[in-house]
């Protein structure tokens, strides 16, 4: 990054921090007027100022409410720029669709993708946050794009990632996918099926510029899960949730003195590692609950929540999970890495 | 006597010697073997694959090509353990077996690049290159468009499609006319290469020695039709012709229905735009917001609506109105459609939303067409200075919410009856006034009875809302309402919901600025 972009990069973090979007699109304008060509603006501006956001959130240096904020005027710095850089469509180039997978509210990542796409003379369908797949399908039959460019950042969107990549290879158009969500070396894109996966807007771009072949695969069987531990902790998640609490509530005298509300957030963050604990299974990777755990243990404690908490929790889900190997194997392996013994540190 | 068999044989014969010799060969093996055979070894005068099958090392493989033709070989076991093997010619059934094959994987193969398309592009393109591949030198689909256009894809053998609409005469190519409105049948037949018209050559398809045409037939309904170009002046086998017809059946249906579907999404299109959530406009010193999410998630439509009017009444206001008819889907969003346009029509009289509600009230009774009802809040607005000066009024709705810059939130009560049900509604209009930063929040009840969370089975519930608001003070409308979709929409997971609409209207945090 020059230093020119990370100057702008520091103007436009301010602006959107502060929720003042005229001053943050002023940013994007000079920068623009400058000679600043719109893929860095777009990249290694905008996009890096949104990237600290999700950092700082997590470091709990700014709240929800400004991290919303942050976004929004991001994302209408982003319409702006839309708005500016109206470079018609490459007829020679041809069509993508972009798309966040069902469930995925991260849209800003897919939004910046477009934007990159259109101003390289791409014919760009941008369909937005959590498109449900029926949509995503019914969309690509009527614009037979060349590619699907799928977003998604949570990992436990990986099941319905699954669902939308297939669906598209069925339809007869091949996928690249992208996000946090497939793994930092993109490994569970692979492993369900994307024709491609990108780390960045740039590479994905570059990718869809070398062109993605059309395969057939109608003829191709889905292989079936390992086992059914995915299928039953999905179908019985809420009961499992409502017992871990029981579980914390007796094993961690700190959360007797809980607010209702209190106790609403541990079951939110249980029902989080257990959504986690579910993708791990799906995709068999032990390495993808164990690192959310470590994300989500440094998360809690940026908030002074009990460092204990982390692997209390983890040890009443192993307690309840008798009869899912897979799942206390990868349990065990958290704990190892993440867990400090509650029993000490409290 | 036998030797005089064996010698007359239709069939190549062999006895070969213990050692490996050949001792005999009737007259048809003399001449199907070029070189002296009697006397020689077996390996030395015949292919590999027969002195393999002799020698017991050639597995189960017993017949192979000599010459330009194909033989099965049988071994009978004869006196003084010599082996005689019979040569049964066997090309022709080869020829037979591998042409089968190959028509039985490019019917495979039609299947499945034209079974995953619906468009209907795309399954032009498909037809004319699968035909291209095996049915002639190059192909061509048309399909009459409206207004004397007809769609073309082309396609030469190696090449790639190419999809245009142009304008043609079909009746310059002999059998095309009939052939597109699929009567009179026209038999599927090779003629003379004077009769092509310009526009159906393609590029790398060479000269032209004969042309067929080809209906394709789509469900009872004519699908375009097939024009194939050949170098040879050959005509179809029995098999081509029994084949085409096949890929064209597959072909014509598969076009069918993209066309179906094509047309039926354009209509649903046309009709859906009357009853789409509007886009918000930009007003004068209020910044507004609005996020709406349908029931189901094959839906785009629904019972909840909202609308920005910039003028309504004496017009110093401008109104919002947020509403939800009973029931979800296509059925009540077209009543939202009849409910909508009443509202527009009785505009001018928004400075008084009792009378609107009223007039509403009296509409829906007297619609025998619906048996529904609806609850709504109407917020007529105006900026005064840096301030925003509302009335609010809920008919049977969720109260709206106004989030205060300290993080107060406070419910308008604003109650009314719903529409729709009582001869006699009552209604009371609220005035609230937003500071800088402050918001009103209009929100239909899909929010607060998402139905889900951490434990599956919990309302999220005004108290929640509440709370989550209490920690967005401040936020610009677009964020809070984008905020307010989310949390209720992960609080429902994958389960169902309802329809869920918000329309956040805020009094600016700081004047435009002029950077645009």
């Amino acid at each position: 990054m020059t230093a020119d972009a990370e100057e702008r990069a520091q103007a436009l973090w301010a602006a959107a921090t502060a929720g003042d979007e005229s001053a943050a699109t002023g940013v994007a304008m000079d920068a623009l007027d400058a000679g600043m060509p719109m893929e860095t603006l777009l990249l290694d501006v905008v996009a890096a100022v949104q990237a600290r956001v999700g950092h700082e959130w997590a470091a709990n240096r700014i709240s929800v409410a400004q991290e919303h904020t942050a976004t929004a005027v991001n994302e209408r710095v982003l319409a702006t720029l839309a708005h500016r850089s109206s470079r018609p469509a490459d007829q020679a180039l041809g069509r993508i669709m972009v798309a966040c997978i069902d469930g995925e509210w991260h849209a800003f990542p897919a939004r910046l993708l477009a934007e990159v796409l259109k101003a390289r003379g791409w014919q760009v369908d941008y369909l937005g946050a959590q498109v449900p797949t029926p949509h995503l399908v019914a969309h690509l039959h009527l614009t037979n794009p060349d590619a699907v460019a799928l977003s998604s950042s949570l990992a436990i969107r990986l099941p319905a990632a699954h669902a939308a990549i297939s669906a598209c290879q069925a339809a007869g158009t091949p996928v690249v996918a992208g996000g946090a969500a497939f793994g930092p070396d993109g490994r569970y894109a692979r492993l369900l099926g994307a024709d491609a996966w990108a780390p960045d807007a740039r590479t994905a771009a570059d990718l869809l510029a070398a062109g993605l072949p059309r395969r057939i695969t109608s003829r191709e069987e889905r292989p079936p899960l390992a086992d059914r531990e995915y299928t039953e902790l999905t179908r019985s998640a809420g009961d499992l949730v409502r017992d871990i609490v029981a579980d914390l509530t007796r094993r961690m005298p700190q959360l007797a003195g809980y607010s209702e509300q209190q106790l609403g957030r541990t079951a939110e963050d249980v029902a989080y590692l257990v959504d986690f604990l579910r993708a791990a299974l799906y995709v068999d990777d032990p390495e993808l609950f164990s690192s959310f755990v470590g994300w989500m243990t440094g998360v809690l404690s940026a908030r002074d929540i009990p460092e204990a908490a982390v692997p209390a929790a983890l040890d009443a889900l192993a307690d309840r999970l008798d009869g899912y190997p897979r799942a206390l194997h990868a349990l065990a392996r958290a704990r190892a890495e993440h867990g400090a013994d509650p029993g000490q540190r409290t | 006597m036998v030797e005089m068999v064996w010698e007359d044989a239709p069939y190549p014969m062999l006895a070969i010697s213990t050692t490996g010799v050949v001792e005999q060969a009737n007259q048809a093996a003399r001449l199907l073997f070029a070189e002296p055979l009697v006397g020689a070894r077996l390996e030395h005068s015949a292919p590999g694959w027969l002195s393999r099958a002799h020698f017991g090392c050639g597995g189960s493989e017993r017949h192979g090509e000599i010459g330009d033709r194909v033989y099965q070989a049988h071994a009978v076991h004869a006196t003084a353990d010599r082996t005689v093997w019979w040569l049964i010619d066997v090309t022709g059934r080869r020829h037979e077996a591998d042409s089968l094959r190959e028509w039985a994987a490019f019917l495979a193969d039609a299947s499945s690049e034209l079974l995953p398309s619906l468009n209907l592009d795309r399954c032009l393109e498909v037809t004319a290159c699968l035909a291209a591949r095996r049915l002639a030198g190059a192909a061509l689909v048309v399909l009459p468009r409206p207004g004397r256009r007809y769609a073309i894809a082309r396609c030469a053998r190696g090449g790639q499609a190419v999809r245009e609409d142009a304008v043609i005469d079909p009746g310059t190519l002999p059998g095309l006319t009939e052939a597109l409105q699929g009567f009179p049948p026209v038999p599927a037949r090779w003629s003379a290469p004077e009769d092509v018209p310009g526009w159906a050559l393609c590029d790398g398809s060479g000269e032209v020695g004969s042309v067929a045409v080809i209906a394709l037939p789509g469900h009872g309904l004519p699908a375009g039709a097939l024009v194939l170009l050949r170098g040879s002046r050959d005509g179809f086998s029995d098999d081509e012709r029994m084949f085409a017809r096949l890929f064209a059946l597959w072909a014509g249906s598969a076009i069918a229905v993209a066309r179906l579907y094509v047309e039926q999404a354009v209509i649903t299109e046309t009709l859906m735009s009357e009853l789409l959530p509007p886009p918000t406009p930009i007003l004068d010193g209020v910044e507004l917001a609005a996020r709406y999410r349908p029931a189901g998630p094959s839906e785009r439509v629904g019972g909840d609506f909202y609308d920005v009017y910039p003028v309504s009444g004496s017009g110093r206001e401008s109104l919002v109105v947020l509403g939800d008819v009973a029931g979800k889907g296509l059925e009540a969003a077209v009543l939202t459609g009849r409910i909508r346009n009443t509202l527009r029509a009785l505009l001018p009289l928004a400075d008084d939303h009792h009378r609107v509600l009223e007039l509403l009230n009296g509409v829906l009774l007297n619609d025998s067409a619906t048996t529904r009802y609806v609850t709504l809040v109407l917020a007529s607005f105006q900026p005064r200075g840096r301030r925003v000066e509302m009335r609010l009024t809920s008919a049977g709705h969720p109260a709206p919410l106004i989030m205060r810059t300290d993080g107060r939130v406070e419910a308008v009560p604003a109650v009314g009856t719903l529409i729709g049900v009582l001869d006699e509604i009552t209604s009371v209009t609220d005035t609230v006034v937003l500071e800088p930063g402050e918001t009103c929040l209009l929100y239909s009840d899909g929010i607060i009875e998402a139905r889900g969370g951490p434990l599956g089975d919990e309302f999220f519930g005004e108290e929640r809302l509440s709370e989550q608001l209490g920690q967005c003070a401040g936020m610009p409308p677009e964020a809070l309402a984008e905020r307010v979709q989310m949390l209720a929409s992960q609080w429902v997971g994958a389960g169902e919901h309802d329809d869920m609409a918000v329309v956040a209207i805020s009094a600016p945090r700081a004047p435009r600025g002029g950077h645009l």
